[in-house]
């Protein structure tokens, strides 16, 4: 068995001395997981981050086989956001999440073309932000969560039972949440607060879709955390006041 | 493994086997090698391995690895206080050592920030490099984690929680490594080296 795609690195763990164990999120072939030997050394460490873009060839005795990869990078996205905390931040949780709801080996080219979008608005995108809470709402919708933002008029709440639209001045019912739906998510840029609620709504589906309530995904859980201190200093990060100084 | 009698020689070459760059086979070569050089070879590092199974113990200021506690950087008046490098591991720690050109103070973290491996924050030291930090004597702390998703991730964290400490904070520089050449170095290294150019001073 053998094929070649194109790819996206989800994850990488090292196995045994030399090699690793990497999971992918391939063009045609979905999540797929591999063994690439000497994946652990110092040439292939660089290609194997999380969020770099490869080219890959998968080889098997049998279809249902771990198998191994031949991983060449294609982009490396990686090194143009290590440097910026928010947006390295952004890579991580997207990849983990992928990680951690995708199905492996059932090909979804939607999920390849969102995250592949996602990816180059983290890189370069300044409203990329926005497009992350949007590129959630879209896992969700793959994950049978949609939430109906396109029929919700501005300022509209949206029920944690439904996913649904509710009114603004609609009470919730009982054990029901209204939460805000922040105008960005039907398109445009959003402020740090429209982005931490636009991640506490899609954040309470995220939770739904793993079916484990209150789970926290660290990665995520950064993220949001990075983006509620932005709301607090509106952007501009606040002076060390050092020693000395 | 019939052609070894002895589970005394077994036992050796299975727990020879499980260090790192030595596979079954090395290990039988390395078991035999000792096994035939008793005196020399054997005994002497028998002892060693018992001396610094007994000995070696974590420095409960830096996490260095060492026969003191504190570890001798850490004992060395001589050292500059008032710079304190960040590591992931004890294996970047010495590293750094063998360089020579790092005379300040160190702390090691004991690993990164990794979720699918389930690492969080309060599986490293971090709540002790922040008192660390709070140091008067410290001004600067140096990150110098590895160049790897999860390194820089860590960097970031550990930039925040020090953001109240009062100490100048700064990280390795990324880039062109000594000798490289354009032509060979890695697409990654090369994205990153133009990223983080520097104007050219003195002009």
């Amino acid at each position: 068995m053998q094929w070649s795609d194109q790819g996206m690195v989800l994850s990488t763990r090292r196995h045994g001395e030399t090699s690793a164990i990497v999971q992918i999120l391939t063009k045609d072939h979905g999540r797929h997981a591999g063994l690439v030997r000497g994946g652990s050394g110092r040439k292939a460490r660089g290609v194997l981050q999380s969020g770099n873009e490869v080219s890959v060839t998968w080889r098997a005795r049998l279809e249902d086989q771990l198998g191994t990869f031949t991983v060449e990078l294609a982009r490396p996205r990686v090194a143009m956001v290590l440097d910026d905390p928010l947006r390295l931040a952004g890579l991580v949780a997207a990849t983990e999440l992928v990680e951690i709801t995708l199905a492996e080996r059932q090909p979804n080219r939607e999920v390849h073309a969102g995250l592949t979008a996602l990816m180059d608005a983290i890189e370069s995108d300044p409203d990329w932000s926005a497009a992350y809470v949007r590129w959630e709402l879209a896992m969700l919708a793959e994950l049978g969560f949609g939430l109906d933002v396109a029929h919700a008029e501005p300022g509209a709440m949206i029920s944690s039972r439904s996913g649904e639209p509710v009114p603004p001045e609609q009470l919730p019912g009982a054990g029901e949440r209204l939460l805000p739906m922040p105008d960005f998510l039907r398109g445009g840029a959003g402020d740090p607060r429209a982005i931490v609620q636009g991640l506490a709504l899609t954040g309470l589906f995220i939770e739904r879709a793993l079916d484990a309530p209150g789970r926290v995904l660290p990665s995520r859980t950064r993220l949001v955390e990075r983006f509620a201190r932005l709301d607090t200093t509106s952007g501009v990060k606040s002076g060390n006041g050092r020693k000395g100084d | 493994m019939a052609i070894t009698s002895t589970t005394e020689i077994d036992r050796l070459i299975q727990l020879l086997s499980k260090l790192p760059g030595l596979g079954p086979r090395s290990a039988r070569r390395a078991a035999l090698d000792m096994l035939k050089r008793k005196e020399t070879m054997l005994t002497p590092l028998a002892e060693a391995l018992r001396s610094a199974a007994e000995g070696v113990s974590t420095c409960s200021k830096c996490g260095n690895l060492d026969a003191t506690d504190p570890c001798s950087v850490c004992a060395d008046d001589r050292r500059d206080q008032s710079t304190l490098c960040v590591v992931e591991d004890v294996a970047d720690m010495w590293a750094l050592e063998r360089s020579g050109v790092y005379k300040g103070q160190y702390h090691i973290l004991g690993g990164t920030l990794s979720a699918l491996d389930g690492v969080g924050p309060e599986d490293l030291s971090i709540g002790s490099l922040i008192v660390r930090s709070e140091d008067d004597r410290v001004a600067e702390v140096i990150l110098a984690m590895n160049a790897t998703v999860e390194g820089q991730t860590t960097a970031h964290y550990v930039t925040d929680r020090l953001a109240g400490a009062g100490v100048r904070i700064s990280r390795l520089a990324h880039g062109m490594p000594m000798g490289g050449e354009l032509d060979y170095l890695d697409e990654g290294t090369l994205a990153w080296a133009l990223k983080s150019r520097q104007p050219v001073t003195g002009v």
